[in-house]
């Protein structure tokens, strides 16, 4: 993942050490890489739209109504209100 | 255990327990590491020898690798409150989201941007700036943690909110009384230190095996130094934050320290069992068997680093339940019974309220607010069914506390004997340590796994302690629907270790490389 060179590093701005950076990367920064991306796109694009929806959200529009339904879910929960 | 027959509750704790595990593996090697190689680093910029440099980028190779596989395995946890949670979610309100979203924006980010440094600035910055990188990916990471466990300690000691049965949220009131809990802070604290544990322990273990196959012998000495170090400062640190989390738990979550010690019937000038079996026969609280088969104890210990005084009484599981006792405030402990009937009306008060509300009888919803404030800090017993429920899993958190403790004082102990023989310059002809070395990593590992069986195990059945039980906190979804994202990530969990460690062996094959020399001139280093 080093990079390696011998240009001055006032040469240099933070773009082009980004970018050096990532165009000199070795075979295990790429492996890397791609594990993270691979991860994410599991995670933001399969995993939570179809897996973890937010209950509340997707079921009720306002938080007066969203308020609504965890208090009637608190109270029914109860052994006392069962 | 059937797999649909388990109630949809029990799955969404078992996911729970899975991914807050899997992803503990990853965290504590990002923190531990973290600090290890800026030390080295440091070593590097202050002597100008090229073998620390050497040093310090194995580490850092090896830190990446555990950070780029690890990295937003956390965020799993936070899908499964909207989903799995809901009601939690709802009713924590900002308290619990602010921590997080402070984490996600400041700290997380502080660690991406330097470690970007930390990987593409070698001889591209000055050695300064690169090392001032490699502190704050570190200071960064710590920083990451510190939001979650202020997010996890309030849910153990719920202080600077109020409760507005409006919205059904609880709001925060004082961010300083959250974020600067003695809860908090201790907790940080001694998670922290566990992570520089699983670090040194790591690096001592790696460098252990080079020794035994008698490769880049200099590498491994050095590392071993720096490492037992850490890891020595690691462990006695954990055994004073340990203390005040001990005392900590004393105060506010009584419960908790009874399962960890087993203790049944409390005294005066209680014993800490420092080594003990319990007995399997023993089926509830209150039958007359003998918890123990057998124990080792250590007088009064208990009570002094409960309550700091070696003559108090330490209230045992039966004590909690029946209650009567005094506590550390000068009041009378209530019984399980009255807390459930106190939790009983505020759980009536709130729909009351919310009724009033939406008829417009201000006076009754008035009214209803007032036995709810007066009654909140039980609102959670009012779920419970019998005292039975309010009793974590003892065998569990006993052994789990008991095993923690014993592994931190081998490692202490460890730890002295390497940084002995390094003194000594004699690690090269002690095969035996340097086995001991590799196969103690696994201990570090299951130690760091038992403090959170302890802290989450023992806190049961609390999401939020005394306000909310895990049943009330579940949403109401099938368990179907958990057993099949609870496979799923046990799959993708397993794939990413599997990745890791796959990954991590080959580089740790291939060993340290030598440095490159600094090829350029750095006008401001």
């Amino acid at each position: 993942m080093e990079f390696e060179s011998n240009r001055p590093a006032t040469q240099y701005n933070w773009f082009t050490m980004f970018r050096a950076g990532f165009t000199s990367m070795t075979r295990l920064g790429k492996t890397l890489w791609i594990v993270v991306i691979v991860k994410l796109i599991i995670l933001f694009f399969i995993l939570k739209p179809f897996f973890f929806p937010n209950l509340l959200d997707t079921t009720y529009d306002n938080d007066a109504d969203k308020a609504r339904h965890v208090c009637r879910e608190l109270y029914h929960k109860a052994p006392s209100t069962e | 255990m059937d797999l649909i027959s388990a109630s949809a509750v029990n799955w969404s704790r078992a996911q729970f327990a899975l991914t807050a595990g899997y992803h503990w593996l990853f965290v504590p090697l990002t923190i531990g590491l973290g600090l290890i190689m800026a030390v080295m680093e440091s070593l590097y910029v202050k002597t100008g020898d090229e073998k620390w440099k050497t040093v310090a980028t194995f580490w850092q190779k090896i830190f990446g690798i555990n950070f780029a596989i690890g990295v937003a395995t956390g965020i799993i946890l936070e899908f499964q409150f909207g989903t799995n949670w809901s009601n939690y979610s709802w009713f924590v309100g900002d308290i619990f989201g602010a921590p997080l979203a402070i984490e996600g924006i400041l700290a997380f980010f502080l660690e991406a941007t330097f470690i970007s440094i930390m990987f593409f600035g070698w001889n591209r910055v000055s050695k300064k700036m690169h090392l001032t990188s490699t502190w704050l990916v570190f200071i960064g990471a710590s920083l990451s943690a510190f939001w979650i466990l202020v997010a996890n300690a309030w849910m153990q000691y719920p202080t600077g909110m109020e409760f507005n049965p409006e919205t059904v949220r609880n709001e925060m009131v004082d961010f300083w009384a959250v974020t600067c809990s003695p809860v908090a802070y201790n907790k940080f604290l001694h998670t922290t230190f566990s992570c520089w544990a699983v670090g040194a322990a790591f690096v001592v273990a790696v460098s252990g095996w080079y020794l035994l196959k008698k490769r880049h012998t200099d590498f491994a000495c050095r590392s071993i130094r720096i490492g037992s170090l850490v890891g020595l400062v690691a462990f006695v640190m954990l055994a004073v934050t340990g203390d005040g989390s001990a005392y900590h738990v004393a105060q506010k979550q009584p419960m908790k320290l009874a399962a960890m010690e087993g203790l049944y019937e409390g005294k005066e000038g209680a014993g800490l069992v420092a080594m003990g079996m319990l007995n399997p026969a023993k089926q509830a609280y209150n039958d007359e068997t003998d918890p123990y088969i057998f124990k080792i104890e250590l007088p009064k210990l208990l009570s002094l680093l409960g309550y700091r005084n070696i003559h108090a009484f330490v209230p045992g599981i039966t004590d909690i339940v029946d209650g009567g006792y005094t506590l550390s405030d000068g009041t009378t402990a209530l019984s399980f019974r009255e807390r459930k009937e106190r939790g009983e009306l505020a759980i009536r008060a709130l729909a009351d309220y919310q009724t009033a509300r939406e008829q417009e009888r201000d006076a009754d919803a008035a009214n209803q607010e007032s036995i709810l404030r007066e009654n909140y800090a039980h609102f959670g017993y009012g779920y419970l069914d019998t005292a039975e429920d309010l009793i974590p899993n003892v065998p569990l958190t006993f052994y789990s506390f008991h095993l923690m403790v014993m592994i931190g004082v081998y490692f202490i102990l460890f730890f002295l004997v390497m940084l002995y023989y390094t003194g000594k310059k004699d690690l090269h002809n002690s095969r035996w340590l340097q086995y001991v070395a590799l196969w103690s990593l696994p201990l570090a590992y299951l130690a760091s796994q038992l403090g959170w069986v302890v802290a989450e195990v023992g806190r049961q059945p609390w999401t939020i302690q005394d306000i909310l039980p895990v049943q009330a906190a579940s949403s109401a979804i099938s368990s179907h629907n958990v057993v099949t994202t609870f496979i799923l990530f046990a799959v993708l969990f397993t794939g990413l270790l599997v990745a890791e460690v796959t990954i991590m062996v080959k580089q740790i094959k291939k060993g340290p490389e030598p440095a490159a020399q600094e090829k350029v001139s750095h006008p401001q280093g």
